[in-house]
């Protein structure tokens, strides 16, 4: 078991910080979340010169097929620096789905890494978040009919990739199939929301969509399963990132914060809660790890990764939590980046299932 | 909970719940539940109309315009205002500075200052966090020096809820330098339209404005403003304290309204063939915050009790405090699982989102609930203040 990044790897993660540094530094945040999307597009443009978004995509679909753990080493920078840009959904999630999936997505996977367009992926519905709790339906033309509730960075896509029930019923495991629709399609309303950590999301609703078959279909299930794990685990290595950064910054206050003519920071309460700090991000790190090097494999290990994404989540939202209290009230304000980390982390807790569904999956995935 | 209520307290009970029924508007419901504060005029209005009913000052002696309830009473009131979805009062004025007036103030301080908290003609701010003293306010070192017939002030305050609504503030300042630190710290009242007072709004982490730094540069206030005795400030903070477990249980009593809110988000939300609420799941998590808060409701009837005794009710206050803060950050976040992923729109990119029907209506709240609730841990007194306070005081340690 290898938990230490390679040279190359290394190169990367050390990218990623100074970009981090570079673009999202903590002490200007509100100015660059002020930006709104041209800053993003900004930044997005330079990612796409750095070869960062073609990374994770296959070489055979244009990209440098770069792994879990080349995807670890840049999303703890992102987490670290709390870079808002929809890497994991446009580059990490949306071409595992394309990846074989037929002529239009063999045309728009290079431009995804490339910059040239964003394609977002619409799986999740009131209902809940389960793969096979699809409502939507495409009918035989494939024209689409339903609600996609949150479309997590969807709010500035050119393309959705958007599942639908093609046969059977609710919860079923098959009849499930992936589509593909333009942002302009006739027929569909796109919500655009910003979330409370800077990201861009929207709802769609779909009225008689005509849509594009991606794949084969009626047997998207277990492949939306599998990229999911790959987009799951990015955010993760994001997770940790951030929750390291939190550590940081609390670690450097609590030397330097005076209170009753001392550093808060003798204080053994204080030191206790560090220390818990400092084991979950630890837990955190190392279970990450795991899951990414699992992913590496022809068979990965989906219940070590259901189990990650449920503990990943506890670690780094306590951990945030602590780093907020720690500050004080200072760490309430909009002005520190400390409140951003916890912000993050509780949306980190949401995405691509919460912590719940997880739970479930870890109890079928290991019940065997 | 129900208590054994004699008919005096039953026809009481009546009585409050017939106010309540027809005193609160619908659109109130939702922000009171999330627990987040409603805007200033329109708690200004809330508070005439309990003046006007003669229940402005709920905990205050009848001869200061109080109700001089007895604790069952207040308990009922509370009970009655939570089960209503009415907001809590706003209690700066009414739990904090009121009773310092009116059990050290001067006859004059006392015959301005107490009708108008109690009318809501004024809204009192606490001026007492500083940028270098927060949980050891002993270290703070705004100045107020006496030149003529007036103080001159002059430092800054910081988190000082509300000074951008409010019209006046208490402030405790050093009068003189001393070796202990505790002394020579004073009480005093400023008028918020007092030159050379300047505000700053402080951003909490739920993009809102609740709290600012207040700049004061040779702020000139007649001596007359002095509460009780100078350098005597610091002393009658232990009045406070021992009202603070007033504020601690009236806000505790206000817990169920946001777990009602869970439930109604939870009924709401369709999984598959049924709600969220029935999920045994879901339902167990929702359970035991309802039990939890079953307990803190208990703990508040017992303070109540040590008070109509007249008992020192020791460090219960400060544990009440600590276990609301607890619940209540753990219930807004279970408000937001209840929510799914949609609880990640925080805010429509441009006019369509708004208002539109796959919106829940307690969107943002239950978020920004969720993230103000971080500041209930740190605020009057933080969590780990609060045990240091049980440890020393009630456990001798
Ligand atoms: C939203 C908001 C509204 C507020 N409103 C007001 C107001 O209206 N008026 C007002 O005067 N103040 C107000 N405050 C200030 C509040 O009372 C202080 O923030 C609080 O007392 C903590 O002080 P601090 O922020 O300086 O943190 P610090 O005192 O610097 O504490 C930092 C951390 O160290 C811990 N700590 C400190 N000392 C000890 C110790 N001895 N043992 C163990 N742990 C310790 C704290 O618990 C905290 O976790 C408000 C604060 C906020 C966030």
């Amino acid at each position: 078991m290898e938990f230490a990044y390679s040279d190359e790897q290394q190169m990367l993660r050390d990218s990623a910080d100074r970009f981090g540094d570079q673009h999202m530094g903590a002490a200007d945040r509100l100015a660059r979340l002020a930006e709104g999307l041209e800053g993003s597009r900004r930044r997005w443009s330079e990612m796409a010169a750095l070869g960062w978004l073609m990374l994770p995509i296959a070489e055979g679909d244009g990209g440098l097929g770069g792994g879990p753990v080349e995807v670890m080493a840049i999303m703890e920078g992102f987490g670290r620096h709390l870079m808002i840009e929809p890497y994991v959904t446009c580059c990490v999630l949306t071409p595992a789905l394309l990846h074989g999936g037929g002529a239009l997505a063999d045309e728009l996977l290079p431009k995804i890494g490339t910059g040239e367009i964003r394609v977002a992926t619409a799986l999740f519905e009131d209902d809940g978040y389960a793969v096979f709790g699809v409502a939507t339906r495409a009918d035989d033309g494939a024209r689409l009919t339903g609600v996609k509730t949150h479309v997590e960075d969807g709010a500035d896509a050119d393309w959705f990739v958007v599942s639908a029930r093609t046969a059977g019923d609710h919860g079923d495991r098959t009849g499930i199939s992936l589509f593909l629709v333009p942002a302009d399609a006739e027929g569909l309303t796109v919500r655009r929301y910003r979330s409370s950590d800077g990201h861009r999301h929207c709802s769609l609703t779909l009225d008689n969509v005509p849509a594009t078959l991606l794949g084969e279909r009626d047997t998207a299930a277990p492949r939306i399963a599998a990229a999911a794990d790959r987009a799951i685990v990015a955010h993760l290595a994001e997770a940790v990132g951030s929750m390291e950064a939190a550590t940081a910054a609390t670690l450097d206050y609590v030397r330097t914060r005076q209170q009753f003519g001392v550093a808060i920071g003798t204080f053994q309460v204080i030191q206790h809660k560090l220390v818990d700090m400092s084991i979950a991000c630890e837990e955190a790190r190392a279970i990450t790890s795991v899951a990414a090097r699992s992913l590496m494999s022809d068979t990965p290990d989906r219940a070590l990764i259901a189990a990650a994404r449920v503990r990943v989540s506890q670690c780094g939202v306590v951990v945030t939590q602590a780093a907020v209290q720690l500050h004080g009230g200072v760490g309430t304000s909009d002005e520190l980046v400390v409140s951003h980390h916890l912000r993050r982390q509780m949306m980190l807790d949401l995405i691509l299932g919460d912590r719940d569904y997880h739970r479930g999956r870890f109890i079928m995935l290991s019940d065997r | 909970m129900d208590l054994d209520l004699a008919p005096a307290d039953l026809s009481f009970r009546d009585e409050v719940r017939a106010f309540f029924a027809d005193s609160i508007p619908d659109e109130w419901k939702t922000t009171v539940r999330a627990g987040l504060r409603l805007p200033a005029d329109t708690l200004t209005a809330y508070q005439r109309r309990l003046a006007a009913r003669g229940w402005g000052a709920p905990t205050w002696p009848v001869e200061y315009g109080g109700t001089g309830w007895t604790p069952t009473q207040l308990h009922i009131f509370w009970s009655e205002a939570s089960a209503a979805d009415a907001p809590a009062q706003y209690h700066q004025g009414l739990e904090l500075i009121g009773p310092i007036i009116f059990t050290y103030g001067s006859q004059a301080q006392k015959d301005f200052y107490l009708p108008r908290i109690i009318s809501g003609e004024d809204w009192w701010c606490q001026g007492y966090s500083e940028p270098g003293a927060g949980s050891d306010l002993a270290a703070l070192r705004t100045r107020a020096e006496r030149d003529g017939g007036d103080y001159v002030l002059n430092g800054q305050k910081m988190w000082t809820s509300y000074a951008h609504v409010s019209t006046r503030m208490f402030v405790l300042a050093r009068t003189s330098v001393e070796a202990k630190r505790q002394a020579g710290i004073s009480l005093i009242l400023v008028d918020m339209d007092t030159p050379g007072l300047r505000i700053r709004p402080i951003h909490t982490l739920d993009e809102k404005h609740h709290t600012n730094e207040v700049f004061l540069d040779d702020v000139r206030v007649p001596a007359a403003n002095l509460v009780g005795e100078e350098g005597m400030g610091w002393n009658y903070g232990k009045v406070l304290l021992d009202r603070e477990r007033m504020v601690a249980a009236a806000t505790a009593m206000f817990l169920p309204q946001t777990l009602r809110a869970v439930r109604a988000a939870a009924k709401r939300r369709r999984v598959g063939a049924a709600t969220l609420f029935d999920q045994p799941g879901f339902r167990g998590k929702l359970a035991q915050l309802e039990i939890e808060s079953l307990a803190l409701q208990a703990m508040v009837m017992r303070l109540v009790a040590d008070a109509a005794a007249g008992m020192d009710s020791g460090p219960r206050g400060s544990m009440v405090k600590l276990r609301w803060s607890e619940l209540i950050q753990q219930s807004t976040a279970l408000w937001v699982e209840a929510l799914g992923s949609a609880a990640q729109h925080y805010e429509a990119l441009d006019a369509k989102g708004e208002g539109s029907g796959d919106t829940p209506p307690d969107m943002p709240l239950a978020l920004q609930g969720a993230l103000y609730s971080r500041v209930t841990s740190i605020y009057g007194g933080s969590s780990e203040i609060q045990r240091n306070i049980i440890a020393r005081r009630a456990l001798g340690l």
